[in-house]
C-alpha cells in the first residue's frame, strides 16, 4: 500500500501507519520505534496520498521539532499515553506553528498568534501534530465539499465524500495517514463523516472541551472531540482534550477533568463477564428506525444492535417526537449565530481584503462577497434574515423553544433507557457532487445527528458494518449529559467481540484526482 | 411565506454581503426553499416554553462567567498583525472614513 521511502528500517516503518493511538504510545515508552521515526512515516505517507485531498497544511519541520522534543521527554524517562504520538488537527482549531485557514480562502495563510486549548493540551501531553486536515468552508457543510481549498475524497471509494464538515479528519484516520484526529462538531460533523469513513468519533457533551482557540460557527453547539479508529483511542485523546477552561470560555463546564478509559473494559454495574452489558437498556427511537433510512443502513444498525443482545443489553422502543423539528430549528439557530460570528471577518484586521475597494462600506463587501463561499453567504443571509427586526420572534425565538423541547424529549427518553442507539445518517456516503447543487437534501440527511447537538448531549459513532457499494455504516449511540465515560464504554464492549473498527480501505492506488493545496 | 428579491439585496446590505444578480436569484430561490421546511416549525404549540440557549440549561439554571477585570496578557501586537491585511507604524490602515 505505501512504498514512499524512509530513512528509517522497513521492517519497522511497515507497520508504524497500521498501529493506533493505543499500540503507537506502548511501542514509544518500550522505545521500539521514535517520536521522530512515527513522524517521519507518516508525513511520507502524507505526501503519498495528497490526491485523497486530506491535508491543507503540512509543516515538516514543525512536526519534526515536536517529535524531536517528545523523544527527548521519552528518553528522560518520560512516560505517557500520547507521548511521542502523532495526530492532525481538523483545520478550524487556530495553531501557531501551522496556518488556520477554516477551508476557507477568508483566512488563506491565518496565522494564529496562540493554539487552541484543545491543541494547546494534547501537546502538553506530547502528542506530534502532523498538520492541518480539510474541512467544509467553518465546518458548514456534511461533505467536504464546500472546502474552498476542493474537496476531501472517501478513502472506501475516491468518488464518494468523506462525510463532513471534519471530512478531512475521517479521511486522514481511515486512510491510515493519521492514528488520530480532532474533529468538531456543531450538527454532526465529528459522527456524520466517523460513520461514512468507517471509524469511530465522540462529541463530548457541550462545554465538556474548550471552544477557545475554536474558529467560532454556531457557539450555543460547537464542540470538539477525538475521531480515531476505536473507542479506546478516542477515550485515550478525550482524556487530554476536555476539561474545564474557566477564564476562557464562558461555557466551559466546570466538572472536573476525567480518565475516559477507566470503564473500559469494564462490565455494566451489576453484570457478569459472561455477559457484560447485562441490565443496561438501549431506547432505539422509532422517528430513527422509519421509512426516512435507507435499508442498507438499518440493516447493519440492527445487526450491530443484536450484538449488543449478545452482550446482555436490552433493546426498547422509546420516542423522540419532535425530530423532524430538529432540522428547521438547527437551521435557524445555528445561521443566527454564525451571521453574527462571521461578522467579525470585515477585511481590516485579518482575513481576505478585496484588491479593489472604495469607502468602507464597499471594502467591507467586496472583501466578504469574493471570500465567502457559496454556502455560507446563504447562511449568513439566512441567519441575518431570522434576527432582522420583526422576525426575530416568529424564528430565533421558536427554534430555542422548539430547542428545549427536544431537550427535554431526551430527558423524558432517559428515564427509560440508559442511552439511545440508532443510525448516524439515513443512508451510506454519497457521490462527490450529488447534493452540492441542492443543499436542502443534505440539510434533510442531517435528521439523526441534530437533535442530540441541539441538547447539547454526547453522541459517538462507531463502525457498524457495510452497506451499499461496500461503504462503511456508523451506529449512533446517545447518552445522557457527561456520560462520555459510559458510551466509550459501550463502543469499546462491542469493539471487543467484532472486528468491524479494524477494517480497512482498499489499497488507495491510483492516486485520486485531488485538489492539492 | 416568501421573500422578495428586494428584501434578499435588503439582507445582503445589512450582511454586509454584496450579491451578483444571478446570486441574488439563487439565494432567493434556496431560502424561500428552506423556509418550506419552517412551516412545520411554526405549528408547534410553544406557549410558556422558555428559550433554551445554552443546552445544559435544561438540567439547571446557567450563568455565564465573567473573570475578574485585570490585564492577564502580554503585548501581542506583532503577533497579531502579521495575518493584517495592511498595518502601518503598528495601525489598521482602512480607507478614509472622514473627508
Amino acid at each position: 500500500m505505501n512504498t514512499a521511502p524512509t530513512a528509517s528500517p522497513p521492517t519497522s516503518t511497515l507497520e508504524l501507519h497500521q498501529m493506533g493511538v493505543a499500540e503507537l504510545g506502548a511501542a514509544l515508552s518500550a522505545r521500539q520505534t521514535s517520536a521522530t521515526e512515527v513522524a517521519r512515516h507518516l508525513l511520507a505517507r502524507a505526501h503519498a496520498h495528497s490526491g485523497l485531498g486530506a491535508y491543507l497544511a503540512l509543516n515538516e519541520e514543525a512536526t519534526l521539532a515536536q517529535a524531536a522534543a517528545a523523544d527527548a521527554r521519552l528518553a528522560a524517562g518520560e512516560r505517557g499515553p500520547l507521548l511521542g504520538v502523532p495526530l492532525a488537527h481538523k483545520d478550524v482549531l487556530v495553531t501557531r506553528d501551522f496556518p488556520t485557514s477554516a477551508g476557507s480562502k477568508m483566512l488563506q495563510g491565518y496565522r494564529s498568534p496562540f493554539d487552541a486549548t484543545v491543541v494547546a493540551r494534547l501537546a502538553a501531553e506530547g502528542a506530534v501534530t502532523l498538520g492541518k486536515l480539510n474541512c467544509d468552508e467553518f465546518a458548514m457543510g456534511s461533505g467536504n465539499d464546500q472546502s474552498a481549498y476542493g474537496p476531501a475524497h472517501n478513502p472506501w471509494d475516491v468518488a464518494r465524500v468523506p462525510g463532513g464538515s471534519s471530512g478531512g479528519s475521517a479521511v486522514a484516520v481511515a486512510a491510515r495517514l493519521a492514528p488520530a484526529a480532532t474533529g468538531t462538531d456543531t450538527g454532526g460533523s465529528i459522527r456524520q463523516p466517523a460513520s461514512f469513513c468507517g471509524i469511530t468519533g465522540i462529541k463530548p457533551s457541550y462545554g465538556r472541551c474548550s471552544r477557545y482557540g475554536l474558529v467560532a460557527y454556531a457557539s450555543s453547539l460547537d464542540q470538539a472531540g477525538p475521531m480515531a479508529r476505536s473507542a479506546l483511542d478516542c477515550a485515550l485523546l478525550l482524556t487530554a482534550m476536555a476539561g474545564p477552561d474557566l477564564d476562557r470560555d464562558s461555557t466551559s463546564l466546570e466538572h472536573p477533568p476525567e480518565d475516559y478509559t477507566r470503564l473500559l473494559g469494564q462490565p455494566w454495574p451489576g453484570a457478569s463477564a459472561a455477559r457484560p452489558l447485562q441490565g443496561l437498556r438501549i431506547g432505539l427511537p422509532r422517528e430513527f428506525f422509519g421509512p426516512g433510512c435507507d435499508a442498507d443502513v438499518l440493516a447493519a444498525v440492527r445487526a450491530a444492535l443484536s450484538e449488543y443482545e449478545r452482550l446482555g443489553a436490552t433493546l426498547l422502543d422509546i420516542d423522540l417526537p419532535r425530530t423532524e423539528l430538529a432540522i428547521p430549528a438547527y437551521y435557524i439557530i445555528a445561521p443566527a449565530e454564525a451571521s453574527s460570528n462571521l461578522s467579525r471577518y470585515d477585511g481590516v484586521r485579518y482575513g481576505h481584503r478585496a484588491a479593489e475597494h472604495g469607502d468602507l462600506l464597499d471594502l467591507y463587501q467586496r472583501s466578504r462577497s469574493e471570500a465567502f463561499g457559496p454556502e455560507v453567504q446563504r447562511r449568513i443571509l439566512l441567519g441575518t434574515y431570522v434576527l432582522s427586526h420583526g422576525y426575530y420572534d416568529a424564528y430565533y425565538l421558536k427554534a430555542q423553544q422548539i430547542r428545549r423541547l427536544i431537550a427535554q424529549d431526551f430527558q423524558s427518553a432517559f428515564s427509560h433507557c440508559d442511552l439511545i442507539a440508532g443510525p448516524v445518517a439515513p443512508s451510506v456516503a454519497w457521490a462527490i457532487g450529488a447534493k452540492t447543487a441542492d443543499p436542502l437534501s443534505a440539510y434533510l440527511a442531517d435528521i439523526y445527528t441534530l437533535p442530540a447537538s441541539l441538547a447539547g448531549l454526547p453522541g459517538l459513532s462507531l463502525p457498524a458494518g457495510f452497506g451499499a457499494g461496500r461503504m462503511p455504516v456508523g451506529l449512533q449511540l446517545i447518552g445522557n449529559y457527561l456520560s462520555e465515560a459510559r458510551l466509550l464504554q459501550v463502543a469499546h464492549q462491542l469493539q471487543l467481540v467484532s472486528d468491524w473498527h479494524t477494517r480497512t480501505p482498499p489499497p488507495l492506488t491510483p492516486p485520486c484526482p485531488g485538489t492539492r493545496p | 411565506m416568501s421573500l422578495s428579491l428586494q428584501e434578499i439585496e435588503r439582507l445582503a446590505r445589512l450582511a454586509r454581503l454584496r450579491l451578483t444578480p444571478e446570486q441574488a436569484l439563487d439565494a432567493q430561490q434556496r431560502l424561500n426553499g428552506f423556509f418550506t421546511l419552517v412551516e412545520q416549525m411554526q405549528a408547534v404549540d410553544t406557549t410558556g416554553v422558555e428559550p433554551l440557549a445554552h443546552p445544559a440549561a435544561v438540567l439547571q439554571p446557567v450563568a455565564l462567567r465573567l473573570r475578574p477585570d485585570v490585564a492577564s496578557e502580554p503585548n501581542q501586537r506583532e503577533a497579531n498583525q502579521r495575518s493584517a491585511p495592511a498595518v502601518q507604524d503598528g495601525l489598521y490602515l482602512v480607507p478614509r472614513v472622514i473627508e
